[in-house]
């Protein structure tokens, strides 16, 4: 047996008062360090997490002394009692109709990508949808003013248009990813029977995948429900009730809080608050759901 | 006959000869006519520019059980896929040569793959029942979405197609369950069920029991056995065991230095198990190879 020259020898049994040894300066340090960095990023955690936390807290404080009959009752042009009816009906009427355009847009188009496009195509769109995805919402809102609101004039149909183009990619991404996690085994095994190949797209793939495919409409419909960039000079607004003139200006809720809490009046800055419960319920509610629902999945 | 042969069974050694050769078929097959069976004449396939299958010839006997056997990737699945035109459907793949079934050319340009599928039904690996769909309309889909609505019609298809893929007695109540509930083995004869549902001539089974248990499997290969009174079979197996127990006929594939593969020979399974022809059989059936 050769030992190395070079290995220093020490007499054994030295381990256990090695371990015994105090630490020096800079393990010391190393000590500090090793304690000090997870209570840092807990901290960073916590500071991210209490914005939430603070809008939730501030909106209730802010908004819920008016939040009233009234304001749910009457429409803001009510003269002696008014209220955000409006608004909460403009968002009911423009953005499933945006969902209509754009969600079922978003819908072909991520089919297509997914079930028939080649692989370049696929990577081409993809990342042009990616670039959309990242576009300021109020991009889309200058893209329609240039154009219909243009030809036109504001009008709650301009402002269906502008939350489309916004919810568009939300849902083609989503469509697209879902389909994709659908096993290629399923689908042969449609075909094999003797299936055609739109009814397995239609009947086989889309309902394997119709849970993913609700969660991608929800969080299509919350991102629509929450913008108000795209509206601002596209719907515009109206203090008047309008249920199913598409050719004139039409409040929403976002657009109600943005416009009322710029006026001079203490009352409408109340109401502005008080309508941001509303919509904050509205959007949290939708994305909690979600939430939930992909966790329930998981677990299945 | 003097001289009752025992079934394979799970107490049994396997034997690599065919235990109900002997009584079943019969010794000498019946030469065929060019326009039966499923004739494969001179079929190349390709993905992109890779061969792989090479000038295969065969010609697949009417109501038996034909197994395709050979080492990982000679293209017997390939090949099986090429038969109903699955293959195609593999980007950047195609076939060169002839498929016939009963003398009308599978890809003729007048041919819907769409209906050739349904004429030559198929039964995958990994059993892949519907998801989010119940026993019920697993077995149905084939039929319902090719336009059937007639709901006494697809009863009896549930009940008929369950009954010959001998799942019915199991499952008849609890038809509203989803086809994932059941275990590989159930699902997998749901597969099977589905399939003859739609009244295929053909099934062509890529390796149908190679996710399953050996009790599962051997349930499967019975309903083979079975089955091949009425349909045309056409299995791929890795298993040689397996191919001697359940077909009648056994084509041996190997693959070239270039990686294509191609027919070696193709006999009546005793024969070819016991008695082969080309020394490349001889040394895959006896293990040295493979």
């Amino acid at each position: 047996m050769a030992t190395d020259a070079t290995l220093p020898t020490r007499p054994s049994g030295a381990g256990g008062a090695r371990l015994l040894e105090p630490p020096n300066g800079q393990e010391r340090g190393r000590l500090r360090r090793d304690r000090l960095i997870p209570i840092v990023t807990v901290l960073a955690t916590v500071v991210t997490i209490a914005p939430l936390i603070a809008i939730i807290a501030f909106v209730l404080v802010k908004g819920l002394p008016s939040l009233n009959g009234q304001l749910v009752a009457n429409a803001a042009g009510n003269p002696s009692a008014p209220g955000a009816l409006n608004a909460i009906v403009g968002s009911l009427q423009m953005v499933p109709m945006a969902l209509l355009l754009g969600g079922g847009l978003g819908l072909l188009a991520g089919i297509y990508l997914s079930e028939f496009a080649g692989s370049r195509t696929r990577q081409l769109f993809g990342f042009l949808v990616d670039v959309l995805l990242g576009v300021p919402s109020i991009i889309a809102g200058l893209l329609v003013y240039s154009t219909l609101v243009a030809a036109n004039g504001s009008s709650a149909f301009a402002g269906a248009v502008a939350l489309s183009v916004v919810m568009f990619p939300v849902m083609m991404r989503a469509t697209e990813e879902v389909l994709r996690l659908v096993p290629t085994s399923i689908r042969e095994a449609s075909l094999a029977l003797g299936i055609s190949g739109w009814r397995t797209v239609l009947s086989i793939v889309l309902r394997a995948a119709r849970a993913g495919l609700l969660t991608g409409t929800m969080l299509a419909f919350a991102r629509g429900f929450g913008e108000t960039a795209p509206l601002l000079f596209t719907a515009k607004g109206s203090d008047a009730l309008n249920i199913g003139d598409l050719s004139s200006t039409m409040s929403a809720l976002p657009l109600f809080v943005y416009q009322y809490s710029r006026l001079p009046d203490r009352f409408f800055v109340a109401q502005a608050w008080s309508a941001a419960i509303i919509l904050l319920a509205i959007v949290l509610a939708i994305n909690v759901a979600v939430r939930a629902r992909s966790i329930n999945t998981r677990v299945e | 006959m003097t001289v009752t042969e025992p079934r394979p069974g799970m107490a049994q050694p396997v034997m690599l000869a065919p235990a109900r050769a002997a009584s079943a078929i019969e010794p000498e097959l019946r030469p065929l006519s060019p326009n039966e069976g499923l004739r494969i004449d001179d079929l190349n396939a390709f993905y992109g520019s890779f061969r792989a299958l090479r000038d295969v010839t065969l010609q697949v006997r009417p109501r038996s059980v034909t197994a395709f056997i050979g080492p990982s990737g000679c293209g017997k699945s390939t090949l099986l896929r090429s038969l109903n035109r699955m293959h195609e459907r593999v980007p950047g793949a195609r076939v060169q040569g002839k498929v016939e079934l009963d003398g009308v050319d599978v890809y003729g340009p007048a041919i819907n793959p769409v209906r050739v599928r349904r004429v030559i039904g198929m039964v995958f690996q990994k059993p892949n029942p519907f998801p989010a769909m119940s026993i019920y309309d697993n077995v149905v889909a084939g039929l319902r979405l090719s336009g059937t609505r007639d709901r006494r019609v697809l009863d009896e298809a549930v009940e008929r197609g369950l009954t010959r893929a001998a799942l019915w007695s199991e499952v008849k109540d609890k038809l509203r369950q989803p086809g994932t509930s059941l275990s590989g083995g159930q699902q997998q004869r749901l597969c099977i069920a589905r399939t003859i549902a739609v009244e295929p001539e053909v099934i062509l089974m890529d390796e149908p029991c190679s996710a399953l248990d050996p009790r599962a499997t051997l349930r499967i290969e019975e309903l083979i056995t079975e089955l091949r009174t009425a349909f045309t079979i056409v299995i791929v197996t890795h298993n040689m065991q397996q191919a001697a127990r359940v077909s009648d006929e056994t084509a041996f594939f190997t693959m070239d230095d270039d990686r294509a593969g191609y027919l070696v020979e193709m006999a009546p399974t005793t024969t070819l198990f016991t008695n082969p022809t080309q020394p490349l059989t001889e040394d895959y059936v006896s293990g040295r190879f493979g």
